[in-house]
Parts: structure tokens; sequence; C-alpha cells
């Protein structure tokens, strides 16, 4: 009986045919993005906006709140691409800094809710029992808010400022990723190579974060890419109420507020930072959609 | 005779459920030899898989209990804490599931994981680990074993995750391996090769094997002693020639009869009529009565004990018990 065992040759039917090189998960999930033209859209507005943020200083061709009352509320030429607004600063250079802004807003306060929401989804679902029944109880609270009113109740009470706003934005987020992360343990929890991580000897904590949550990064990749477009919308939103950047920083929603009052007048000042806000949004909700065909090809339609 | 490895004293392990404590094992006992493979036969839902997860402390507990005695080296493993059951699982007690298929995790190399598990119980440095698991998988027989350990899972046919599988478990050379039905889940050509695989590595390493299978065939070509559950219970423990010679306990002649003979024409395979009770259902009397035709008014009233025979063999049933029934049984037999 040994015999046919050791004599397993090398060629046995096992083998699997292909010699190709190795193929990662996620190196395959990038393979069917790339086949996705309006995702490579989307993530083509995100990379100039992200590029635009980066080399703000040396694009931009006048002063970030450099004044010049006498040019106030010039229409869009080829000195001034998009017109100046009622302080007579250059809309395109105002444009290009908010760009800094918004995603700064976006990336950090999503990384913030994906953080604190693994962490207590992780706790929830893998320890169930109570520690589930108190942490599913506080998103339960949270999400019975309308977000855009939790987040001015934050502000609120931290005071109006953009760090506020982002501290605001990450908080409403959390339950959204604490009820996704949660979830997946649940399910990733009851498959087979958990049980046989344990049989080998295998500590909780490292079971946890080695094995659950690698498994569930797929939907926290393409919440994240979302969840950055609400963020964006929803700074732009309080800035817009006057709770998130104050004067003179050149957020997009605040030049949206500022600029309302010369609508007639002046209609360059309210469309080019809205056009802004409505491309960048645009392009992370396409890489979104995109991630979600490339990570889960079952929820496709 | 050398000390067993794995002693199993009175187990129970019971469920807490809305209908009250569930036992789904019940007061069980047995001894795995060094070196030895035990087979532990049973229909499903007997309680073999439970007895296995109970010997590794991955019941969880509530709403599982778990009572009775699990020695390892006269350690019982029961009370062991937490900490001490993660040193011994992997390092000394090791198990491989039915399921090759969803045993690897979907995210990770098969390096990457075979090297972590060698790094839970060793502090070796990562290049020490890595020679040893591409050693390990050479071991189980498993072509180019260099370039397996920078693939993924689901580039592995279902033969070669089990023996991947196998090969994580024997990597820390454990002293018992408990093996839940490996070869259930495959086809029957990979079933006889990671059975001899199994053999071999027995053979070579000395790791007690401990077989849960439903299957009698593998159990025939595998193990060298036999305990036979029913309901949680054992009704029947003999080394596998006697099993097969002569077995006593009706469920035992019951299980042997359905396996199908390729020599006799037959319109009608055999099979025991009835199913498994419901774990808690049962309360008084032999648990197997309900389903058995030899069964008389003592069987429903009272519990036999398990006895031990003349032979050695031991077995739970009243009819050995007044002497009379043997020949009723070895009748049955004939005709089967």
């Amino acid at each position: 009986m040994a015999e046919l065992a050791t004599n397993t040759p090398p060629s046995s039917p096992e083998v699997t045919p292909e010699n190709e090189k190795v193929i990662s998960p996620w190196k395959e999930a990038w393979k069917t993005f790339r086949k996705n033209k309006i995702a490579l859209f989307g993530l083509g507005i995100v990379v100039f906006f992200i590029l635009l943020a980066i080399f703000a200083d040396s694009i931009a061709p006048y002063e970030m709140n450099g004044q010049k009352l006498a040019d106030k509320h010039l229409a869009p030429s080829s000195e001034h691409w998009f017109g100046t607004d009622d302080f007579g600063r250059d809309i395109l250079t105002r444009v290009i800094y908010g760009a800094r802004i918004s995603l700064w807003v976006g990336f950090v306060s999503v990384s913030g809710s994906i953080i604190i929401g693994s962490l207590l989804g992780i706790v929830a679902g893998y320890y169930g029992r109570w520690i589930d029944g108190i942490i599913s109880r506080i998103f339960d609270i949270l999400l019975a808010f309308p977000s855009i009113l939790l987040a001015i109740a934050v502000v609120a009470i931290l005071g109006p400022s953009l760090q506020n706003a982002l501290i605001a934005i990450a908080i409403i987020n959390v339950p959204t990723f604490g009820r996704l992360i949660r979830s997946r343990v649940l399910s990733v929890k009851e498959e087979e190579y958990i049980t046989a991580a344990r049989a080998i000897g295998m500590s909780d904590m490292r079971i946890l974060f080695h094995h659950v949550l690698p498994n569930s990064m797929a939907p926290i990749i393409v919440q994240g890419s979302l969840a950055i477009a609400t963020a964006i919308i929803e700074a732009a939103a309080l800035g817009f109420l006057g709770l998130g950047a104050q004067a003179p920083t050149p957020e997009w929603g605040k030049m949206l507020a500022d600029s309302k009052d010369f609508l007639t007048d002046a209609p360059w000042t309210l469309f080019f930072p809205g056009l802004a806000i409505m491309l960048t949004v645009l392009g992370f909700n396409l890489i979104g959609d995109g991630l979600r065909d490339a990570l889960d090809p079952r929820m496709k339609n | 005779m050398r000390n067993p490895v794995l002693k199993v004293k009175d187990l129970r392990t019971s469920f807490l459920t809305d209908d009250g404590e569930i036992p789904a094992v019940n007061g069980i006992s047995f001894e795995v030899n060094p070196g030895e493979v035990l087979g532990i036969v049973g229909e499903s839902g007997c309680g073999k898989s439970v007895t296995s997860l109970s010997i590794m402390g991955l019941v969880p507990t509530p709403p599982g209990k778990i009572q009775g005695e699990i020695l390892y080296n006269n350690e019982n493993l029961i009370r062991a804490s937490e900490k001490r059951m993660r040193q011994i699982r992997g390092n000394d007690i090791a198990m491989i599931f039915q399921e090759p298929m969803t045993s690897l995790n979907p995210v990770f190399t098969i390096g990457n994981q075979l090297i972590e598990a060698i790094r839970i119980h060793k502090k070796w440095p990562k290049n020490k680990a890595k020679m040893r698991a591409i050693e390990i998988l050479k071991q189980v027989g498993l072509p180019r074993a260099e370039e397996l350990m920078n693939e993924y899972p689901h580039q592995l046919s279902g033969g070669m995750r089990q023996r991947v599988m196998i090969a994580m478990a024997m990597v820390c050379e454990p002293k018992l391996l408990i093996a839940d039905e490996p070869t259930t889940a495959l086809d029957v050509t990979i079933q006889a090769q990671i059975l001899d695989l199994m053999k071999r590595l027995n053979k070579e390493t000395d790791t007690a094997i401990m077989m849960i299978t439903h299957d009698l065939g593998v159990v025939a070509q595998m193990c060298e002693r036999i305990v036979v559950m029913y309901a949680g219970e054992v009704v029947e423990e003999a080394d596998v020639k006697t099993i097969f010679k002569h077995p006593k306990h009706p469920y035992t002649v019951g299980l042997i009869q359905s396996v199908p003979d390729m020599r006799l024409k037959k319109d009608r395979l055999y099979s025991i009529p009835g199913n498994v009770p419901k774990p808690g259902s049962t309360k008084t009397g032999c648990q197997f009565a309900p389903r058995c035709p030899h069964r008389n008014e003592r069987c429903l009233a009272e519990t036999p004990p398990l006895d031990t025979l003349e032979t050695g063999q031991k077995v739970r049933c009243w009819l050995y018990q007044e002497g009379k029934g043997v020949e009723a049984i070895g009748r049955a037999v004939g005709k089967g």
C-alpha cells in the first residue's frame, strides 16, 4: 500500500496544468478592474484631482488668498480661466487648492471610520453575546439619525472648523463600516479554515487579524471608495453651512456658500467649485462600482 | 505495551439548547496507543465529530459542556487552560478536516500558511521554517514543492489541498493526528492515495491516528482497532479482524451488511431501518433498541453496560449478557 504513495510521480494527474506565474487575488482583481472602461475613467478623474492637490503650489497660477479688489467678479478669460470671486481671487487657483482639502477630508475621515468601525465590528462579530449587543446598539443609535444632522450636531458640540467637520464625518461613517465588518466576521468565522487555524494552535488575536480581517477586505475597500465620495459631499455641505472650513480656506463647499449671493452677476463663482465637487464624487463612485465588480463578481447586476 | 497517547474516560459533551441540555456524546471511553491507527465508526449524527472537537478543545463552551476526562500524557485536557490548549493543538495533537476545499485560507499562499503553522510552535527563523515547509510538502507526496509554496489554495485540486492539510497537521510532528472523515469529500482514486499517504506517515513518524469515518472500507484498509459509536455511545470495540469476522452488536452487524458486495448480485442494497435518534430523545433502554431486529422488553427498559467478552471484544448489548441470541445474530449475518 505504501508503495503507491511513495511512488506518486511528479506528473500525477493532480498537477495543475498551468505553468504561468502565480497570480495573487489582488492582481486578478486589478486585471478585471482594468477591463472596466468606466471605472478606469473614474480612476482617471481621481488621479487627476490627486495630482492637482499634490502639485497645487506649482500648478496654481495665482496666490491662494491673493486679493485684488479691482479685479472682482471678472468673467472667465485667458488671464483668469475660471474668473475671479468677490475679493478678486482667482477661482482656478482656489479650486486647485480646494482639491487638497476635499481629498484630505475624504481620505482621512474614511480611514478613521474604517479603523474604528473595523475594530468595533470585529470585536462584535467575533466575541458576540453582550459585547455584540452593546456595540450593535451603539451602531443602531448612530444610524437612527440622518447622517448630515448627526454631523451638524457633532460640529455644534466641537465647534465649527475643518478638523471638527472631519471628525464628525468620520463618526457618522463608523456604523456603516462596523456593520459591514461585523457581518463579514460572522460569516468568515464559521468557515472551516478558521477552525483549522484554531486546530493548529493559533491564538484568537492572530486569527482575527491574520485570517478574518484579510478575508473581509474586499467589501471594506468597495464601501471605502464609495464612502470617500459621500464624505466629500458631506464636507462640502458642512462648509456650505458654515460649519466646516472657515474663511479664507478655499474649501469647495465654502466657496459655493460665498458665491451664492452673486449667482446672477457672476455664475462662474458658483459653477466651477460645484463642477469640481461633482467630478471628484463621480470619480470615486465610478471607482467604487468598478471595484465591486472586480472584487465581488457575485454582486454584479 | 507503551502507555496510551490518549485516554478518554467517560467523556460527556452536551449542548445547552432551548429544549434543555442535550448530550451529543454520552459517556464514551477509549484509548489510543502510540503509533496505532484507531477507527471511530458510526452513522452521521452519532457524535463522532463532537468527540474529536472535544479532544481538541474546540467545542464552544457555552453552549457546549464537556465532562469526564481526556488524558493526554496524564494531563487532563478538559481542565487545561486555553493557553495550554493552544500549545497542545498542532504541536501534540493535530487535526485534519473533512472539507479540504474550505480548510485553507483563500487569501494566503500555501507557503505562507505552512510557515505560519510552524512558527506558532517553534521559534525558528523564517528560512528554517521555509525549508521545513518544503520538506514536509515533499514528504506528503506533492510534486513541485518549491513552486507550490507561492501558490494560492484555489490553484490546487481537492486531493492536493488535502495533502497540504495533512502536511500542515504533520509539520510539527504531533503524537496524535485526528482525521475527521479526511477522504469523504474526495473522489475514489484520490481517496486511496490519501489513505496510503496517511498510513505511510503513520509508519514513518510513529504518529498515532484517530480515524473518524462512516466508511467501513476506509476502516478495513487503515485501522488496527475499531470503536463503533451509536447515538453518542460506544456500542462495540475490537480489533479490525474481529469486527469484520465476528461482529457482535446488532448495529455493527447492520453496518457491515449495508456495505455493498460486488460479488453478490442483489436487487436491493441492505440498509438499517430507521434513523439515528435525535440526541436527547431516547432516555431509557438501549439506544439502538427501536431499530434492532433482536430487541426484547429488557432492551427497551434497561440500558446495557459496555461489557468485555472473553475474546477482549467490548460490546454493549443485552444479548451477550444472557449468553443467548449469539446464534440468532450469527444466522442474520449468514443470510446477508
